[in-house]
């Protein structure tokens, strides 16, 4: 490989306050080649696109275009770069016709209509507003749009996500051939079939860091998914030894979900979640995660399937419906859950007032008592608690989980409660939930972080693409097991690759 | 439901409505003439600019409360200076005012994008201090304007070749209103900065990432709202002689007609067709009202009443908009 | 661990005068007020006496109560505009109906209007999710075409202001103004409504984060539609006060009070997105806005003026106030 790359990024990091989203990331994409930027969650991969499309400004590094240094400050910018992204969501204005939007992006009619006509959609009226568009086919015409354009260097985000199968064939037939003329292509997907089909190269993050660069070659799967795990491998690979298999069949569960279904996201998932039970929810980002727990919390009206709890089926219309049913929701997003200008004592009461027949005076006295036991129990630092948003992440963390043993709630759907925080709050949150468990509470535990999953669960469920692909008792779910299953690769390895992780990443460090 | 609103089945719907409306008129008014018709377009003017106002700061998913006091100021301001100037130094007048409609609508842009309080409390605030400052222009209704300004709204046009009895249901105020909405919005509607203004207003992301600019397309939406209102303000002068600076019920009125004329709060669609139609027909529902011998109090109620549900059922249809 | 509470030594000045700002509002309120009444007294000397001190208060009394349905609206992030025409409406209704029921019974008549306006408002914003701002100056509308409708059915009766109400607007008692007497309950029972009561909480909470509050098992309609009844009703009495303040009823009684209420509760230190700020510190503003506009008209500042000063009031506080939230 003597050609130069096309692009060329070196040592891009960027922080969001005290928190390093990327430290050290690379990404030198050659042309004619398809390559494939991949991490696990959180390893700073939505950070870099964000970057190289000029949604943010990266704190230090460079990014070369053709050998030439640009400073890429907008979308706009980044088109005159030679650099065209296709997003994750549709960039088509949802009220404009397919036509202003091609004038919106000046983006010549001709080529856009081939490029169209070739993706597979022979019959496209221009004349369409876009929101009318299905949603597969809009993505088809972003992906038409940046095409026309003929950039130097495309930039596709889990472009096959939404697409049916005959449409993805197309897609990547045509990326292939992209590539073929010369162009490169940075190609993000959960799909280690895609690629495997259509990638050269790929580029693995972990912790905002390049880890390695591979060949896509038969077998680089497990590669890929050692890189992305580094040395934690060989942690959970010890810990996989004492299985404890599924607790509590027989009697009847807490909360049973039941062929749920939520719009196009999450289809047919069945699952039970047992008195006493810390049940863990891995998936990748935007596998249907947040419609489940949007579902199980009544935020979300599902549109199909059964949601029982202790037996009986129910129907949320409002999350009211479901706190009064003992089912708490703690959001990812701890902004969700604060009132943030409010003091710690508010925050943890909040549910105490909100039925009508408690808009009275409050028993302050009762209510103190119930409000410290809760912050003593999670030993909540209150130095700072006139108001919540003074707090340090774990604690404003520690306070979403507290208003709910303070409420006495039954069941909790933590939603990634420990992104984020300090890792001394987040062994007291593991304890804190291990606890509710063993005084009976259930406990619904999506989780990024998978080593957490043998940390806190009793068992896991493993979401893909909207579908259950595994529930497994947490004994055996390892992070290497689970990430596999995460992907939709089978549970175990295959025994061919025995590399160790850290090997792995020394040999193939950006070059 | 919402894909007819938004169509143009819906504008569609409008004109009928109103032609609807205007037999029903001559039902229960057999002698209305053109006369009335006129007067009808003359009472309409001034609504219908703080309609096209709002309807362009509303497309692009903000809005402007301060739209009725930017009318009453501009109104003053003409009215203070053509008050014994000469005939021809309201030449100079006017593009003045629109000059300051223009400029007071950027200052509102200025002040949401700079200070990021958000529209509905920027354009509140400016509600009161242009209010105030059209008070300390003329403490009192006062002024003049200029006979051939009060002539453009008054009579009907007469266009060669074509009969006394059609032209004598086109008055000259609806020209006025149709060169004038037509001179700015034909332009704006066909070139790239409209498209951005619609596309701000329907995904402000979308349209960022479409390589719009979007706060300078935000500043620039206010100051053509800015426009139109300063001309709402020329025409309440012209068609009263005097410039009044206590604000005309012209808020509310923009608001609901933006709404009934398919505009959907929140931004993105609509045009400025189905709100102009819509102010003529809550206009002509006031005028029923008044020639079905109805107390014009309990018409002013009737009117409040359908504007407050016209609103009601917009905000609802732009919440199950967002939510879906 | 990090603790962002425990008080760095390396915070700025600046940055320790925005916290206390925002822990203390009371504090710098207090300075303003006594900063424009030395002013005054500089500006015309003697005009400061026991008189002025007692007219003060009789003045700022109907401004802070209605400030009072701000404030409360405000913490919602919402706002009420038909409050100047509600309390317009009760004073004119009362003082109609008195010629021919008693004073009871008119009270219990012209507060009938105040409850339908305050549930129209609050289904409206609650429900159907019109911006209050809206809505409110909707229904105000209605109000106002409602109440000339009913003016020319009593046209004949005439209008009287009883004389208890008289009493309570502009009497003194001791040099004190009577008006202390309904005030003082009513603004103890707003910051003991707001402070130590479930409902008071929940407005906090639906202004400062409606998502959560949602998911802690708040129903936001029903929070919202109490809130505007609520506010009606108080507006209701303000129009009985000072209808009893300024002994003639007119159509437009009391609609000057309006942009200085909003403008009171804002100087108060209450948030107009919602989730902060206080009843005391709105009783403040009243004050201080009722002496800025003696001093206005001392400086003989025509009424523009005083209008443009208020709303730049408004844009200039909503703005600091963004600072001082986002710097932290």
């Amino acid at each position: 490989m003597t050609t130069s790359p096309l692009l060329d990024a070196t040592g891009v990091a960027k922080n969001y306050g005290a928190v390093a989203a990327l430290r050290n990331a690379s990404l030198s994409v050659l042309p004619g080649e398809v390559h494939a930027l991949m991490g696990a969650n959180g390893a700073g991969k939505s950070t870099l696109v964000k970057i190289l499309t000029g949604a943010v400004s990266a704190d230090s590094g460079s990014i070369l275009i053709r050998g030439q240094a640009h400073e890429i400050r907008s979308p706009a910018q980044a088109r005159r770069a030679g650099l065209v992204s296709v997003y994750q969501e549709p960039a088509l204005i949802p009220d404009l016709d397919v036509a202003s939007n091609l004038r919106l992006t000046r983006t010549p009619v001709e080529p856009f209509r081939q490029w169209v006509r070739e993706l597979g959609v022979p019959d496209l009226d221009l004349g369409e507003t876009a929101r009318d568009v299905p949603l597969a086919i809009q993505r088809v015409l972003d992906l038409a749009r940046a095409l026309a354009i003929e950039p130097d260097v495309l930039l596709l985000d889990e472009m096959t996500a939404a697409l049916p199968s005959d449409l993805a064939e197309k897609v990547l037939d045509v990326v292939r051939r992209q590539a073929q003329a010369g162009r490169s292509v940075i190609f993000i997907s959960h799909r280690f079939l895609e690629i495997a089909a259509l990638c050269d190269r790929a580029t693995v993050l972990r912790d905002g860091e390049t880890v390695g660069v591979v060949d896509i070659e038969p077998g680089v799967e497990e590669r890929i998914v050692e890189l992305m795990l580094g040395s934690r491998m060989e942690k959970a690979r010890a810990s996989a030894a004492d299985a404890d298999d599924g607790r509590q069949s027989g009697t009847t569960p807490r909360i049973g979900v039941r062929k749920l279904r939520v719009g196009a996201k999450l289809q047919d998932v069945s699952f039970d979640l047992h008195n006493g039970e810390v049940l863990g929810i891995v998936a990748l980002e935007g596998q249907g995660q947040d419609q489940l727990f949007g579902a199980l919390s009544g935020s979300t009206r599902p549109s199909g399937g059964v949601i029982e709890v202790d037996g009986q089926a129910v129907e949320f219309a409002h999350p009211t419906d479901a706190v009064a049913a003992g089912i708490a929701y703690v959001p990812g997003d701890r902004a969700d859950a604060l009132l943030m200008q409010q003091s710690v004592h508010h925050n943890i009461a909040l549910p105490f007032s909100a039925n009508p027949r408690s808009w009275g005076p409050i028993d302050t006295g009762r209510e103190r008592d119930i409000v410290r036991s809760a912050i003593e129990r999670l030993q909540i630092d209150t130095r700072a608690q006139g108001e919540v948003q003074r707090l340090s992440g774990g604690n404003q963390q520690k306070v979403t989980i507290a208003r709910w043993i303070a409420a006495d709630a039954r069941t909790i759907l933590c939603f990634d409660p420990t992104r984020g925080i300090d890792v001394r709050t987040k062994k007291e949150i593991y304890q804190l939930l291990r606890q509710l468990a063993e005084q009976g509470k259930s406990i619904l535990f999506y989780t990024s972080e998978l080593e957490e999953v043998q940390l806190v669960c009793d068992r896991v469920v493993v979401i893909f693409g909207g579908k259950v692909v595994d529930i497994m008792p947490a004994g055996i779910a390892s992070e290497a097991v689970l990430t596999r299953a995460s992907y939709g690769l089978p549970r175990d390895a295959k025994p061919a690759s025995d590399t160790s992780a850290v090997n792995a990443s020394d040999k193939l460090g950006p070059s | 439901m919402t894909a007819f609103f938004r169509g143009k089945g819906w504008v569609t719907g409008l004109f009928i409505m109103l032609a609807l409306l205007l037999v029903f008129t001559r039902v229960i008014q057999p002698n209305y003439g053109a006369n009335d018709f006129g007067s009808l377009v003359r009472a309409v003017l001034p609504f219908a600019f703080a309609v096209a106002a709002q309807t362009v700061v509303v497309i692009a998913g903000g809005i402007d409360l301060s739209v009725a006091s930017m009318m009453a100021l501009t109104s003053v301001i003409a009215a203070a200076m053509m008050d014994g100037a000469t005939e021809e130094f309201a030449l100079l007048v006017v593009p003045f005012v629109l000059l300051v409609g223009l400029s007071l609508g950027a200052l509102n842009g200025i002040l949401i994008v700079v200070t990021r309080v958000p529209d509905i409390v920027v354009t509140l605030a400016m509600l009161f201090v242009l209010q105030g400052a059209a008070l300390l222009v003329l403490d009192a209704p006062g002024g003049s304007a200029a006979e051939w300004l009060k002539e453009l709204v008054v009579g009907t046009a007469s266009v060669p070749g074509v009969p006394e009895a059609v032209t004598d249901w086109i008055p000259k105020g609806l020209l006025l209103l149709l060169v004038c909405l037509g001179i700015v919005w034909i332009p704006l509607r066909r070139s790239w900065l409209g498209l951005s203004i619609y596309a701000i207003g329907s995904n402000q992301l979308a349209a960022f990432r479409s390589g719009v600019p979007v706060a300078r397309t935000r500043i620039i939406a206010y100051a053509i709202g800015g426009l139109f209102g300063a001309m709402g303000g020329l025409t309440l002068t012209m068609s009263t002689g005097i410039g009044a600076p206590i604000p005309g019920p012209y808020l509310l009125a923009s608001v609901a007609s933006v709404v009934l004329g398919g505009v959907v709060l929140g931004g993105g669609r609509g045009g400025l067709i189905g709100p102009i139609v819509a102010v003529f027909i809550l206009r002509l529902v006031r005028t029923d009202l008044t020639l079905l011998a109805i107390d014009p109090n309990v018409a002013a109620i009737v009117e409040g009443t359908i504007m407050v549900v016209v609103v009601m059922l917009g905000a609802f249809l732009a919440m199950r908009g967002r939510t879906q | 661990m990090s603790i962002s509470a425990a008080p760095e030594p390396s915070v700025s000045l600046r940055r320790r005068i925005k916290r206390f700002m925002s822990d203390q509002p009371l504090v710098p309120l207090l300075i303003l007020l006594a900063l424009l009444v030395i002013v005054l007294q500089i500006l015309r000397p003697g005009i400061v006496n026991e008189r002025w001190i007692a007219n003060t208060i009789k003045f700022a009394i109907p401004l802070a109560l209605l400030a009072g349905c701000q404030t409360m609206t405000m913490l919602t992030g919402g706002i009420d505009l038909s409050v100047g025409t509600v309390a317009t409406m009760s004073a004119f209704i009362m003082s109609t109906q008195v010629i021919d029921h008693s004073p009871a019974v008119a009270i219990l008549i012209c507060m009938i209007p105040a409850v339908l306006i305050g549930v129209a408002n609050g289904i409206g914003v609650g429900i159907f999710r019109v911006h209050p701002l809206i809505m409110t100056l909707g229904t105000s509308l209605i109000g106002i075409g409602c109440l000339q409708v009913y003016q020319r059915t009593v046209i004949a009766t005439g209008t009287k202001v009883p004389d208890f109400l008289g009493w309570l607007g502009t009497g003194l008692s001791y040099g004190i103004p009577n008006a202390l007497l309904l005030f003082v309950p009513a603004a103890g029972l707003i910051i003991f409504t707001l402070s130590r009561t479930g409902f008071g909480r929940l407005l906090y909470a639906v202004g400062d984060n409606e998502k959560a509050a949602r998911l802690s098992g708040v129903v936001y309609w029903k929070v919202i539609t109490t809130l505007y009844v609520i506010s009606s009703l108080l507006a209701g009495i303000v129009g009985l006060l000072y209808v009893g303040l300024i002994k003639a009823p007119s159509l437009s009684l009391v609609e000057p009070l309006v942009l200085p209420s909003v403008a009171a509760a804002v100087i108060g230190g209450t948030s107009i997105f919602g989730g902060r700020g206080g009843y005391t510190g709105t009783i403040l503003g009243a004050l201080i806005l009722t002496v800025l506009t003696t001093l206005l008209t001392v400086l003989q500042m025509p009424e523009g003026a005083r209008r443009m000063l208020f709303g730049l009031i408004i844009l200039l506080v909503t703005a600091a106030y963004l600072r001082i939230v986002e710097d932290r």
